[in-house]
């Protein structure tokens, strides 16, 4: 860990944090899009840091927020399956469905399991070959590229029984969606690094050149945080607009080709719903013809699912930066973590998540006296 | 509104965490009611004839049976023995009963029994009563073990999670997060550079050292198991209704449990001890209670890690790093299923 600490130093953070004060002469908004990010920055107090003139705003970036409740509800249907021994990260196993959760599937005598890795769901296929095995696949291009590696090795081995319920979707799509809003404030994105480290950052030359914004690729640790606030802000003060990598020691202008083809042979790039947004043009990632029977949804047949979201939950308004959500009437009363309305409560990457855990305003008269 | 949010049980409501609360609470709690149990501390104290006779009952279920640095029949005593002597009492006795599952190997049950019978003796405590069932093959999971334990009280100070005032210090006596990683990264498979042990020991000789040492300065001890440390602070904080800040740069971890950790994504605040409390004393004898600590050998790494404020009640920060302050939450959901 001895690599991480210059990252967390908080000498050099100070040092960052009054170059950015030097340089801001008036009111910017920028975007961190990854969750990951926004966890760091609530965690640390970042915000709290920051000159009054920098606005971060949270972005979509947690793929267990956007997936749309009607894949969830699909899951929890295949799981309910007999003979089905249902997987995904832990993090997707607290997302409420309509009507419950993959928990309580599970404790109605659902077969779901927690994996680190899809390759560890594909490992149950292997010793349970009377099973049907589905790994629930969800993330941005950073967790894809392993569910790929899954798919391909079962076609390699010629497995039958298992499948995969994608929910995989990218980033870039929903960057430029973001900027086509009416609504949109922000003025310069802080890129995901992790994502960054399979596609490349020359991804994001097109979004720049089409709509003139700032991105910086930038890491998670507070020294990195800072770091890519400090290039924004110079940018923004300077005029520029350019797709700079604040996180070289981890990205690499072209990404990993590996990864990539391995993901343009397995996936093939289709319009896809977020939740809370609506659906973005080519901005999720399906089963490609070769593989089609791996793809869960065909083989278990799973009809099309009515779903109504709680009108309550802002959630979309959060994951596009409009609204903070502490400015949401729900936030700490009606939606918890324990009681989450929307995803965003419940995610460990959700933006409401990482207020409630770490900022959660105390009332007022608990701090007097 | 339904006595449990749930209509059937969660593992979450074993997980140490708000669903656990509720359980115990609303459930249990509000049965069984009475003056002994209405205190919600990890042990009874209750008079019998003129001694004070502390009480407490553990069952483990810890999947691996076998795990880096012990196993389920050490975890069995030496948390028993915590549970009692949290309370500064002196455990004198335990009981021991197995549910044996149909099929389990009889020389893993032997290496079990002999290490508990070795980590009693460590102690200084008995087994002196036991019960065995076996259950059918699938119908348990190798086995379980409950063990409950009586320790007399042979001080005159009240050690409870009310008795928290402003301006005390929160004292750790070791380096946290290591049994929950131990018996994570068995479970997973994972292999991590520097092997991650478990740091399960009973405790009693620290406390018992700090009771003496330290008097009624003493105001309360508690062992982070499940839930960790940020259970057990935020416990302390609603009994006491007072605040705790907590400083991040001065919790003691060891480098490869905190690499683990943030591989893995989990925070180290939630993850379970086994060999380690937590003392709340007044700030004047702060210094006092590292010392005794640091004269142990469980006890050489002990550290002051936060302060006692009044306001706001209930609520347990961290001043992070970077100077600034975050919450620590009671620990929501299941972080890490079947840990003890």
């Amino acid at each position: 860990m001895k690599y991480l600490e210059e990252f967390r130093d908080p000498k050099i953070a100070r040092q960052m944090l009054s170059e950015i004060r030097r340089t801001v002469t008036r009111p910017w908004v920028m975007m961190e899009i990854c969750g990951g990010q926004t966890h760091s920055i609530i965690r640390n107090g970042i915000d709290q840091l920051l000159p009054e003139s920098v606005t971060l705003v949270h972005g979509p970036g947690c793929p267990v927020c956007v997936t749309p409740l009607e894949l969830i509800d699909r899951a929890l249907a295949i799981a309910a399956l007999p003979g089905v021994i249902f997987t995904s990260f832990g993090d997707m196993l607290r997302v409420p469905g309509s009507r419950t959760d993959l928990f309580g599937v599970k404790s109605a005598g659902g077969d779901v399991r927690i994996v680190y890795s899809p390759l560890d769901a594909l490992q149950i296929a292997r010793t349970h070959p009377d099973r049907e095995v589905v790994f629930f696949g969800v993330g941005f291009e950073t967790t894809a590229p392993a569910t790929a590696m899954a798919v391909h090795q079962a076609h390699r081995e010629g497995l039958k029984n298992f499948f995969l319920l994608a929910a995989h979707v990218l980033v870039p799509p929903a960057m430029s969606a973001l900027l086509e809003s009416p609504t949109n404030r922000v003025q310069a994105y802080l890129a995901a690094g992790h994502v960054c480290t399979v596609m490349g950052w020359k991804a994001y030359e097109a979004v720049r050149a089409k709509y003139g914004v700032p991105i910086v690729v930038t890491g998670f640790e507070p020294v990195d945080l800072l770091d890519g606030v400090l290039a924004a802000v110079r940018q923004l003060e300077e005029g520029r607009a350019e797709v700079e990598n604040r996180y070289a020691r981890v990205v690499q202008p072209e990404g990993n080709r590996m990864a990539q083809e391995l993901m343009a042979d397995v996936f093939t790039v289709r319009d896809r719903k977020w939740r809370g947004i609506g659906v973005i043009p080519a901005s999720g990632l399906g089963l490609s013809d070769r593989y089609l029977q791996y793809d869960a949804e065909r083989y278990f047949g799973i009809d099309r699912i009515e779903v109504s979201e709680p009108v309550e939950c802002k959630s979309g308004l959060v994951l596009q930066g409009i609204l903070k959500p502490t400015e949401c009437p729900a936030f700490g009363t009606r939606c918890t973590p324990e009681t989450p309305l929307g995803a965003t409560m419940v995610s460990s990457e959700g933006a409401c998540a990482a207020y409630h855990r770490y900022h959660r305003p105390a009332p007022a008269e608990l701090w007097k006296g | 509104m339904p006595i449990l949010r749930h209509r059937t049980i969660q593992l979450a409501h074993g997980s140490g965490g708000k669903l656990t609360h509720e359980l115990i609470t609303r459930l249990f709690a509000d049965r069984f009611s009475n003056p002994a149990l209405d205190r919600l501390d990890d042990q009874a104290v209750i008079d019998c004839g003129g001694i004070r006779l502390a009480f407490s009952t553990d069952s483990y279920v810890v999947d691996p049976i076998f795990f880096p640095g012990g196993n389920i029949g050490e975890l069995a005593v030496n948390g028993t023995i915590n549970d009692i002597c949290m309370c500064g009492a002196r455990p004198v006795a335990l009981s021991a009963a197995f549910i044996l599952e149909e099929g389990l190997a009889v020389a893993d049950l032997e290496r079990i029994v002999d290490s508990m019978q070795r980590a009693a003796a460590r102690a200084g405590v008995d087994i002196v009563t036991g019960d065995t069932k076996v259950v059918n093959r699938g119908k348990g999971d190798k086995l379980f073990i409950n063990t409950a334990g009586i320790g007399i009280v042979d001080h005159p100070y009240d050690i409870s999670a009310r008795r928290l005032e402003a301006d005390d210090r929160i004292v750790i006596s070791g380096r946290i997060a290591n049994h929950g990683m131990a018996v994570l990264s068995k479970r997973e498979g994972l292999a991590f550079e520097s092997p991650i042990e478990s740091d399960t020991a009973a405790l009693n000789r620290l406390t018992s050292a700090l009771v003496s040492g330290l008097g009624a300065s003493l105001h309360a001890m508690r062992d982070p198991t499940r839930g960790g440390v940020a259970a057990v602070l935020n416990e302390f904080a609603a009994a006491s209704g007072v605040g705790i800040v907590l400083e991040e740069s001065a919790l003691p971890i060891a480098p490869a449990v905190a690499g683990a950790c943030e591989l893995l994504g989990l925070d180290p605040l939630y993850v379970a001890n086994e060999g380690v409390l937590i003392a709340v004393v007044a700030a004047e004898k702060a210094e006092l209670a590292v010392t005794v600590l640091r004269g142990h050998e469980l006890g050489r790494r002990a550290a002051l890690i936060g302060r006692v404020r009044a306001k706001p009640p209930g609520l347990v920060a961290m001043r992070t790093l970077l100077g600034t302050e975050r919450i620590v939450d009671m620990p929501v959901g299941e972080q890490l299923p079947r840990i003890c």
